[in-house]
């Protein structure tokens, strides 16, 4: 018979080999329609555009060349691609804006909730869980009508006499703003409530034991323990908000390009799909690295807090 | 280890041989049972005594089988059940936080042991019905789990273990969730379910007070050891360790040289210059300085001489007691236990010169 | 000081919560009064009417996309759940071992990069694939739905296996349970809410998925957004608002049915 620890050594043996057989399925499909065709886009990314869209599979770094470039069709002089470069700035901008606005608005709703009774609590949830499980392209839809110019916005202030005209929110940078701020907002509110609702509020009557003012409890007690869901969130906004498709295409109108509609735009009417590839690329890296700064500011407010 | 030799009467239930358990490899390893071997008889009471992480509740795992020992040998009547899983050991485990299957009414919970066994319906019901009985649960056999309170929550989980008539029961500290005077009550519950049922109980607890009045024998244990296996009496009025005597209850440490032994006993002179009889620990070596242990309550405090001399330091009421804290001459502390009265104080204060009269049968020698 | 000093109280923070709550639900609640407007156009108000419920239940593009939307999801869903509970059981309760942050990476991958990516990655590679097997179904939209879908089912299974006692394990396997049957009897019953909410959540991101979608459909595959998102892209009608009201109900009805079960304790 075998010795106990043999058994237990075949035991451990076993279980591994069962969690890869278990995670197999999960891992083969996300490697097949998510992950692995990522590795095309980089492949395809260094290929030379066919003449009705796909690729001619010939080496070429022009795609690379021309993210950031523009090359002249006379002298074939390299200069800076204006156009994609305010549609760089213009979506890192926006996902920036987008960010720090949820958060303002976010932070102090998050708060809200979890100063609320136990049992009201879970109410607050469920109406900030709502939007969150709604359909973006309705909420989209939603906000399109009430910012239109004949929509409520411009008819409340039409009414009131602040202004004579409708103004023009609609197709404009300020609209995709809004938009994405609406849409976002219950991802930034979800991972700081969670912190929040951990949070020890002895805490912070240790901290006005010991004559901190208001605002030094927020900043010195509250923000620095709730951090973590406040990166979170950030990061959840900032992601889709950087490869919005949606939001710009319903509320920019096609004229205000954001980085996703470009990318379509290569596989679309522009027919290079080279471009398209490193272009989305190029939103990935963006993407890694803000997820890499997360990761290494979690790390390090994981060991402060501890 | 010689100094555990049991007198054989009965069967041993379970044979401990020498196991270690190592969790972690490479430089970051421990030991979590170092090398421990203990007979357990059938039919008795046997407790796994010691402070959190000493290794007793990795031996009830190893026993019960959530896991393998990295040496030695767990023999069930005779046959080594270390290497089987724990669905195919005849072994049953009561959890300290009970364990029971939310999801199940009370009744089914202490079926199912029996129904995995596959046992027909009919047996089943019967069983549970008598199992039910035994813990004075027949009016709640419909009741989910979270319906009811800690102790019946204690009790459904020892009948569900009982059920199929384990030939051993573990018991993972079962008593330690409860508040003290319930806790009392199934002290007193779990020894009749012993002596009607006759099986053979392996109790694990952090308690010594639990384990001094529930145990046939405890085992002590620290850092993955077993210091010391004998009756209640045994580790109580003859420790053997230094660990021993200082874990389970008080005790005053006084350093002697041992200056002749014989007939089990040992003459020791202390530093006051007396000399008294002592009992010598199993295992002891002979050597200059030994150390003595004297329970407090063994010890009588004189206003004249006695075996010690000293000042009173402090004097403490505890109700049925009065502790009177020495400074001994010889700079050692001492503590006496004295029996209170209702007519009079103690009789002595702070600042007293005392005597200490130490009995005769009341000191030990220790082996460390 | 005044008598009524609360320590939870921070200036402005529940004026800043209320407004997000009234400007969260003021479009919606717009958008939802609009669907019953009898003019045609969105922009005034015409009276009460159903008859831009009417016009989408009669039109068949909208009813063929809902059932697309909903055959997918209902696929999509399930295969994501089955293997996302799959997943989280090989990803739990377990000391490290070699592979698990692997896998954490590989099952959370879908959530780390821009759907519009993902969408552009599957049309390069599913028009390859196409090329190749001469295959157009729904097959493709199925996997990529199921793909993006498995990280959100495997996060509520996850949690509550994460807060599943193990001891309840133990002791079923100390009462003569064999690891299969320990398995039938007490993990998968107490993990039910979980997969339950698992599946919920697949359903209602398959359902909203535009992005991933609109690059990977054939020709007369438009889901239900997908459709509404080309309808907007051309001018708008309130009947858009009926269907999104229709589709808001839907939406409301199975979180309320997320919350009681992700709610229910033991």
């Amino acid at each position: 018979m075998a010795s106990a620890e043999e058994v237990a050594k075949a035991a451990e043996r076993r279980d591994v080999r069962d969690r890869w057989l278990l995670s197999a399925p999960a891992l083969l499909i996300i490697l097949f329609a998510a992950t692995g065709p990522l590795l095309i886009v980089l492949v395809y990314s260094f290929l030379t555009p066919g003449s009705y869209g796909d690729v001619r599979w010939q080496f070429s770094p022009e795609a690379w060349v021309s993210v950031f470039m523009e090359r002249d069709i006379f002298d074939d002089t390299l200069s800076i691609a204006a156009a994609h470069v305010t549609i760089f700035w213009r979506s890192i901008k926006l996902a920036i804006v987008t960010t720090i606005a949820t958060l303002a608005l976010g932070f102090p709703t998050a708060y809200f909730m979890a100063t609320r009774s136990e049992k009201t609590r879970d109410l607050w949830l469920f109406l900030i869980t709502i939007p969150f499980w709604t359909n973006l392209l309705i909420r989209t839809f939603a906000v399109l009508q009430i910012i239109r110019n004949e929509g409520i916005v411009n008819a409340i202030l039409l009414k009131l006499g602040i202004v004579s005209a409708p103004i023009q929110i609609l197709y404009t940078d300020t609209a995709i703003l809004i938009g994405m701020a609406y849409v976002y907002l219950p991802l930034m509110v979800l991972p700081i409530y969670a912190s929040m609702e951990k949070l020890d509020f002895r805490l912070v009557e240790a901290g006005y034991d010991l004559y901190a003012t208001r605002f030094k409890v927020l900043r010195r007690i509250i923000f620095p323990l709730v951090k973590p869901g406040v990166i979170a969130g950030s990061i959840l906004v900032f992601i889709p908000a950087l490869g919005a498709y949606v939001t710009p295409s319903v509320l920019g109108g096609g004229k205000n390009m954001m980085l996703s509609n470009l990318i379509e735009l290569q596989f679309g009417q522009g027919r290079n799909w080279p471009l398209g590839s490193a272009l989305s690329i190029a939103v990935m890296v963006i993407v890694m690295v803000a997820l890499l700064a997360y990761v290494r500011n979690a790390g390090r407010s994981e060991v402060r807090h501890g | 280890m010689g100094y555990c030799v049991p007198e054989q009467s009965g069967r041993n239930a379970i044979e401990v041989r020498g196991v270690r358990k190592v969790f972690g490899s490479g430089e970051s390893q421990v030991a979590a049972l170092d090398t421990v071997s203990v007979p357990i008889r059938e039919n008795e009471f046997f407790t796994l005594l010691g402070p959190s992480g000493c290794g007793k509740t990795t031996l009830l795992r190893l026993i019960a089988g959530f896991d393998f020992p990295s040496a030695g040998e767990i023999l069930l009547y005779g046959d080594d059940i270390a290497p089987l899983p724990p669905f195919k050991r005849p072994v049953n485990t009561v959890f300290q936080s009970y364990a029971l299957f939310p999801h199940m009414t009370v009744a089914q919970n202490i079926g199912f042991g029996l129904e995995m066994l596959g046992k027909p319906k009919a047996e089943i019901k019967a069983r549970v019905d008598a199992m039910l009985k035994l813990v004075k649960m027949e009016a709640l056999a419909g009741r989910r789990t979270s319906q009811i309170s800690g102790g019946q929550q204690q009790r459904v989980a020892l009948a569900r273990a009982l059920a199929p008539q384990p030939k051993v029961l573990l018991l993972d500290e079962p008593l330690s969730a409860l508040d003290y005077k319930l806790r009392k009550e199934m002290q007193i519950e779990l020894k009749r379910l012993q002596h009607e049922t006759g099986i053979t109980f392996i109790f694990v607890t952090h308690d010594q007070e639990e384990a001094l009045t529930m145990s046939d024998r405890i085992a002590v244990m620290s850092s993955g050891k077993i210091l010391q296996v004998g009756s209640p009496w045994d580790i109580y009025d003859k420790p053997a360790e230094r660990f021993v005597a200082d874990f389970i209850g008080e005790t005053n440490f006084l350093t002697a040289a041992i200056t002749g032994m014989g007939n089990g006993k040992a003459r020791a002179t202390l530093k006051s210059g007396a000399t008294i009889d002592a009992t010598v620990a199993e295992g002891f070596q002979p050597k200059d300085n030994a150390t003595v242990v004297v329970r407090p309550e063994h010890a009588k405090l004189t206003k004249g001489k006695g075996d010690l001399t000293g000042t009173v330091e402090n004097v403490v009421y505890f109700g049925t007691d009065t502790h009177i804290h020495v400074q001994l001459d010889s700079g050692e502390a001492f503590t006496v236990r004295q029996q209170n009265t209702r007519s009079a104080g103690c009789g002595f204060e702070r600042g007293d010169k005392v005597g200490i009269s130490i009995g005769n049968d009341a000191a030990q020698v220790l082996r460390d | 000081m005044a008598s009524s000093f609360s320590i939870k109280h921070q200036p402005g923070f529940t004026a800043i919560a209320a407004t997000c709550f009234i400007v969260l639900y003021l479009p919606i609640v717009v958008l939802v009064v609009y669907a019953f407007n009898a003019a045609t156009s969105t922009s005034e108000w015409g009276g009460f009417s159903l008859k831009w419920f009417q016009s989408a239940w009669q039109n068949t593009q909208v009813i063929d996309a809902t059932l697309r939307s909903f055959q997918i999801g209902a696929i999509a869903a399930t295969l994501a759940t089955i293997a996302a509970t799959m997943a989280a059981l090989a990803t739990t309760r377990t000391a490290a071992y070699p592979g698990l942050t692997f896998k954490y990476a590989a099952i959370n991958q879908p959530l780390m990069v821009p759907e519009i990516v993902t969408g552009v990655a599957l049309l390069i590679f599913f028009s390859r694939v196409k090329i190749f097997t001469g295959y157009s179904g729904l097959g493709y939209l199925i996997a990529a739905h199921t793909a993006f879908c498995i990280p959100f089912a495997y996060l509520p299974i996850r949690a509550r296996l994460e807060n599943m006692d193990l001891t309840l394990e133990r002791a079923a396997a100390d009462l003569y349970a064999t690891p299969w049957r320990t398995f039938r009897r007490i993990t998968l019953p107490l993990l039910w809410p979980g997969i339950l909410a698992g599946l919920m959540l697949a359903f209602v991101i398959s359902l909203d998925d535009v992005v991933i979608t609109e690059f990977v459909k054939s020709g007369g595959q438009d889901t239900l957004p997908t459709y509404m998102l080309g309808q907007i892209r051309r001018g708008i009608t309130p009947e858009i608002n009926a269907i999104s009201t229709v589709f808001l109900l839907l939406s409301v009805a199975i979180v309320t049915l997320f919350f009681l079960i992700s709610r229910k304790r033991d």
